[in-house]
């Protein structure tokens, strides 16, 4: 299956078998390990990209159906050798321990920066007609699709409010 | 995952065309219920039929409603200013749902048509009639959590796991269908599943190349909307019980009721005999209890589903009273 992706600004030209995931072509086709596998089910986040503009579980998504489509991916965050805020912030909370989920957790809370800017709701605003600013609860809540085994929760939320604040 | 075909077509008539080309064809929106099926071998269709650039990703103003695109996206759908602000119920209840990447790739069909939860259904080395007709049901014998005490048979238990589907089954949604010939017809939501029967595998009314293109909301018959859903952990997991209340009041009195519930039935669950109860009562606290009684008298608390009952009780009385408040 002929499939082209627009990956971290370069184009490529797959021509893979359709069972290939978006994860899988990132892995083992493309050679970009940063997007992880943690469950393969869309359970923990670790496969988190950025696809056209919005977050997605790569892990569940066939690579042919983004045919066209620009992905980010945790290798695209930063600009040359500057970290963005979001990866910068996490190295200043201590956001990690192994550093399995957090390109995951990276794609996931820039994705989820522009979602609030943009007036998204979330299941604890209070009230869906006006725009919530980003509240631990909020940030827990948006963040809540990405799982940490070493429990850094408490260093990404604080990296994420930093950001959310600037 | 056995090896398949996969087409995008353009348009609906080559995606009937396509899905009627194969027995085991499937359509594929946002593909976060299939392929995770197709990965446990729960599903194996040879062809998928790729539905998301057919052009049903708008939310269309009708008369006094909507119809919403088939594959508009759950995020999307949650986030638009016409449905938050007058089918809250449905923001809420999208937003309870999965988690925001998840909610970004779902669609209105394929949250329709999502799969159950049992985890017997995923798991195949055991037995399961809606996964293989007539091999038994692993699930009764087994251990029941995320099960069904409303509208089961011994042949199945399997509660369906939506969000999305209560609060539309409390709007009075409509399923738009185009069939193979490209017809177009509309069914109730209400009408729209089937009860398990000795046939757990069928799951809806549909025919096997019937496109589902959108889903219809009328006007709403009530502004006082809440969705409260009860779960194991508080985001990211599907509901054990959960409440959708649509409802209107006037001087005083419960004028327009329509609850739907999740978690306890085997579909998106709703009881004419509830919401009659409620329609043209005072709010009270007994009114409320009575309604659970209405909603639970020919409840099926198998082993292990016991807590369901009062759970379903709780969950009601806060609903109702939130709503009338
Ligand atoms: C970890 C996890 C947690 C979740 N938590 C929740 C939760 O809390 N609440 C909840 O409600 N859901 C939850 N979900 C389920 C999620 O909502 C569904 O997977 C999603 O809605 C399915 O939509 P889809 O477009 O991806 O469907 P697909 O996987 O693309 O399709 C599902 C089914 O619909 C059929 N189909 C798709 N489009 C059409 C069409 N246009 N016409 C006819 N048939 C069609 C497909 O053939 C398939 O059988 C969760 C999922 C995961 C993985
Ligand atoms: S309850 Fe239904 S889905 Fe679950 S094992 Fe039994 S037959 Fe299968
Ligand atoms: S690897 Fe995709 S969600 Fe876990
Ligand atoms: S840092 Fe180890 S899983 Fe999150």
């Amino acid at each position: 299956m002929k499939t082209v992706l627009t990956i971290n600004g370069q184009q490529v030209s797959l021509d893979i078998d359709t069972r290939v995931t978006l994860l899988d072509a990132l892995r083992d086709h493309l050679g970009l390990y940063g997007s992880k596998k943690g469950c393969d089910h869309g359970q923990c986040g670790a496969c988190t990209v950025i696809a056209d503009g919005r977050r997605i579980n790569s892990c569940l998504t066939l690579a042919a159906m983004h045919d066209g489509e620009t992905i980010i991916t945790v290798e695209g965050l930063a600009h040359g050798e500057a970290l963005s805020a979001l990866q910068q912030a996490f190295l200043g909370h201590d956001g990690m321990q192994c550093g399995y989920c957090t390109p995951g957790q990276l794609c996931s809370a820039t994705a989820m920066l522009e979602e609030a800017r943009a007036g998204r709701a979330s299941q604890v605003t209070d009230d869906l007609t006006t725009p919530a600013p980003l509240s631990r609860a909020e940030i827990t809540e948006r963040m809540s699709g990405n799982l940490c085994r070493c429990g850094c929760y408490s260093g990404i939320v604080a990296a994420i409010e930093e950001v959310a604040a600037e | 995952m056995r090896p398949f075909d996969y087409q995008r077509p353009a348009a609906p008539e080559a995606a009937c065309q396509g899905m009627s080309a194969s027995p085991h064809a499937a359509y594929i929106g946002g593909g976060t219920n299939l392929i995770d099926l197709m990965k446990l071998g729960v599903m194996a269709p040879d062809l998928l039929v790729d539905v998301n650039r057919l052009g049903f990703d708008t939310i269309k103003d009708l008369d006094d409603g909507v119809e919403i695109g088939a594959t508009v996206r759950n995020s999307d759908l949650a986030d638009d200013p016409r449905i938050r602000v007058r089918w809250p119920v449905l923001s809420r209840a999208l937003l309870a749902g999965a988690s925001a990447q998840l909610r970004n790739k779902a669609t209105t069909a394929g949250n329709l048509l999502q799969r159950t939860r049992c985890p017997y259904f995923q798991d195949i080395d055991v037995p399961c009639n809606k996964r293989k007709p007539g091999s038994g049901c692993a699930a009764l014998g087994g251990e029941l959590r995320n099960h069904a005490i409303l509208g089961t048979s011994e042949h199945c238990v399997a509660a369906h796991p939506s969000d999305m589907a209560v609060a539309m089954q409390a709007l009075d949604a409509q399923v738009v269908i185009r069939d193979a010939d490209g017809q177009t017809r509309t069914m109730g939501l209400d009408h729209f599943y089937r009860t398990p029967g000795d046939t757990p595998h069928i799951e809806t009314r549909l025919n096997p190349a019937d496109l589902i293109t959108g889903v219809r909301l009328p006007a709403p018959l009530g502004d006082r909307q809440v969705y409260r859903k009860v779960r194991d952990r508080a985001s990211y997991a599907f509901a054990l019980v959960s409440a959708a209340a649509v409802m209107q009041l006037k001087e005083g009195r419960i004028e327009y009721a329509a609850i739907a519930f999740g978690g306890l039935g085997t579909q998106p669950w709703r009881d004419p005999k509830v919401d009659a109860l409620l329609t043209g009562a005072r709010p009270s606290e007994a009114l409320f209890e009575k309604a659970g009684d209405v909603l639970l008298r020919s409840a099926e608390l198998r082993e292990g589903l016991e807590f369901k009952k009062p759970l379903a009780h709780r969950v009601l009385k806060a609903v109702l009273t939130e709503a009338t408040q």
